[in-house]
């Protein structure tokens, strides 16, 4: 998954400032993995806990059975789980990294992602999938919130925070002149498409593991609506932005099909095939719709992480109640509660990190770091020494 | 002995340097540059239109006999040109004096 970011994030920006992105990228993997094991395994999987907050235990010791048959009916052992969510929760922070792309000090990120992966996910994590509230809310038939693999627990809580990192840093120098939306091209497309179609096969291992066992039925069903939600997301969005822009623009295409992915992530082992084609369609068309929104009211995104992510994995988790073995009146109003909850809980927690580390440490690089690129600055590094060719 | 400086289209290069090579001109040497022109390309990146100025062209720097000059010219204006606007300049110069860095000697033959 992480390769897959970082190509993505570096494809869609410029030059200037790969070697910061990649740094980023392997900040979170490398941190992320030992905040996984220092708290927020324990966070999120508390066992009997109040339902909102678990405590913080040190470090990850297996239970008794953790590595026999009795644990997870044998699907998996203490271990994998631990690897299995520690990724999960580095992808969350990935997110960010992507949508503050080109003007946000190092630092200040290091700081947040620190904060976020380390406490705020896995606390939002432990509510659903840690068996808090959220997993045992009922209303009428349905029973409990349901987030398969993630479009709420890891893209949404991403998002939100892109979101609110995104309106507090403010755009890049150049995004909006006059008031209307400028093009920044990204540097290499070539690396954004190997991104998108490694991050295509990651989503295998994130769904398809997320069965938690071996289970013939199952795991290939999930990959198969996987797959057709990730094709269709694409399809509908090369369609739409034609349409509309009249030019075949790789890079909706692109985004289309991760939106496609993010939408069936929440419901990936309860749609038919043709739900999963209808839920990736409709994600793919949200994509074109939501990059040229967030562009309307003004948030510089370059990568389109908060439309990919929030506004998929928004779309992707109310769609759970609509088609599929749980769609009804019920299980939507149940996964509309469970949006508004991680909505005002992620909005509140990354507004608070960020707000404080804007007025404290400054969250943004100088005019003159942004304009000759954070490797110049940030890092005394260049990403591709022997080939300058542009003032980007 | 005049010096011919020609701004073409990249993709017109191979033809161009055929043709130059009919008429007898095989040595010059060239450079990719970029520039600014009447021509205005338009891109559209993720549903936001902009248009560049900045227009890539191959530079091509000949230098020849007198007796050469009309029909290098003539080679870059047939082999160079596609109509539409944006297929380049060409600009002619005097040469007042080439060397042969290896002997030292000097004048029209060794531009043969």
């Amino acid at each position: 998954m992480h390769t897959g970011f970082a190509f993505l994030e570096i494809g869609l920006t410029r030059q200037k400032n790969t070697i910061n992105i990649l740094f980023k990228n392997i900040f979170i993997i490398t941190v992320g993995l030992l905040l996984y094991y220092m708290v927020g395994f324990n966070l999120m999987y508390p066992g009997d806990f109040n339902g909102f907050i678990g405590s913080i235990v040190p470090g990850i010791s297996p239970p008794e059975n953790g590595m026999t048959a009795e644990y997870a009916d044998g699907g998996y052992t203490w271990w994998t789980d631990f690897l299995f969510q520690g990724m999960f929760a580095a992808t969350a922070a990935t997110i960010v990294s992507g949508a503050v792309a080109e003007r946000m000090k190092i630092g200040a990120f290091m700081i947040f992602t620190v904060v976020y992966v380390g406490f705020v996910y896995p606390i939002a994590g432990s509510w659903q999938w840690g068996g808090g509230f959220l997993s045992s809310l009922t209303i009428g038939d349905a029973e409990g919130f349901y987030d398969f693999a993630g479009s709420t627990l890891v893209h949404s809580v991403g998002g939100w925070a892109a979101l609110v990192a995104v309106y507090l840093l403010g755009a890049r120098i150049g995004k909006f002149n006059n008031g209307t939306s400028q093009a920044i091209p990204g540097h290499n497309i070539p690396l954004a498409t190997a991104g998108v179609l490694i991050l295509w096969l990651g989503w295998f291992g994130f769904n398809g593991g997320s069965v938690l066992s071996a289970n013939p039925e199952a795991t290939s069903l999930t990959l198969v609506t996987t797959c057709l939600a990730a094709a269709a997301g694409g399809v509908v969005a090369m369609i739409t932005s034609t349409i509309l822009y009249k030019n075949l623009d790789l890079t909706m295409f692109l985004n289309g099909i991760l939106g496609g992915l993010v939408g069936i992530t929440a419901g990936a082992d309860q749609m038919s095939p043709e739900d999963a084609i209808l839920i990736g369609a409709i994600a793919g068309a949200l994509i074109v719709f939501a990059v040229s929104l967030v562009d309307k009211i003004k948030l510089d995104d370059p990568v389109g992480a908060i439309a990919v992510h929030l506004i998929c994995g928004v779309w992707g988790t109310l769609a759970v109640g609509l088609f599929g073995a749980k769609a009804g009146v019920d299980q939507f109003l149940v996964q509309l509660i469970g949006v508004l909850c991680y909505a005002v809980f992620c909005i509140a927690t990354s507004f608070l990190i960020i707000f404080a580390l804007k007025k404290t440490m400054g969250i943004r690089v100088s005019e003159r770091e942004e304009l000759e690129g954070l490797d110049a600055h940030e890092h005394q590094m260049d990403a591709y020494p022997d080939f300058r060719l542009n003032e980007h | 002995m005049k010096k011919v400086e020609a701004i073409i289209r990249k993709s017109k290069f191979s033809s161009v340097k055929k043709a130059l090579h009919e008429v007898g001109v095989n040595f010059f040497s060239y450079w990719d540059v970029t520039g600014l022109g009447n021509e205005k390309e338009g891109h559209v990146y993720r549903g936001v239109s902009y248009s560049t100025s900045d227009i890539q062209r191959r530079y091509l720097s000949i230098v020849v006999n007198d007796d050469f000059e009309e029909v290098t010219i003539k080679a870059i204006l047939s082999a160079g040109s596609t109509g539409d606007v944006g297929d380049g300049k060409i600009f002619v110069s005097q040469v007042d004096e080439v060397y042969r860095i290896r002997t030292g000697e000097k004048g029209g033959n060794t531009l043969k």
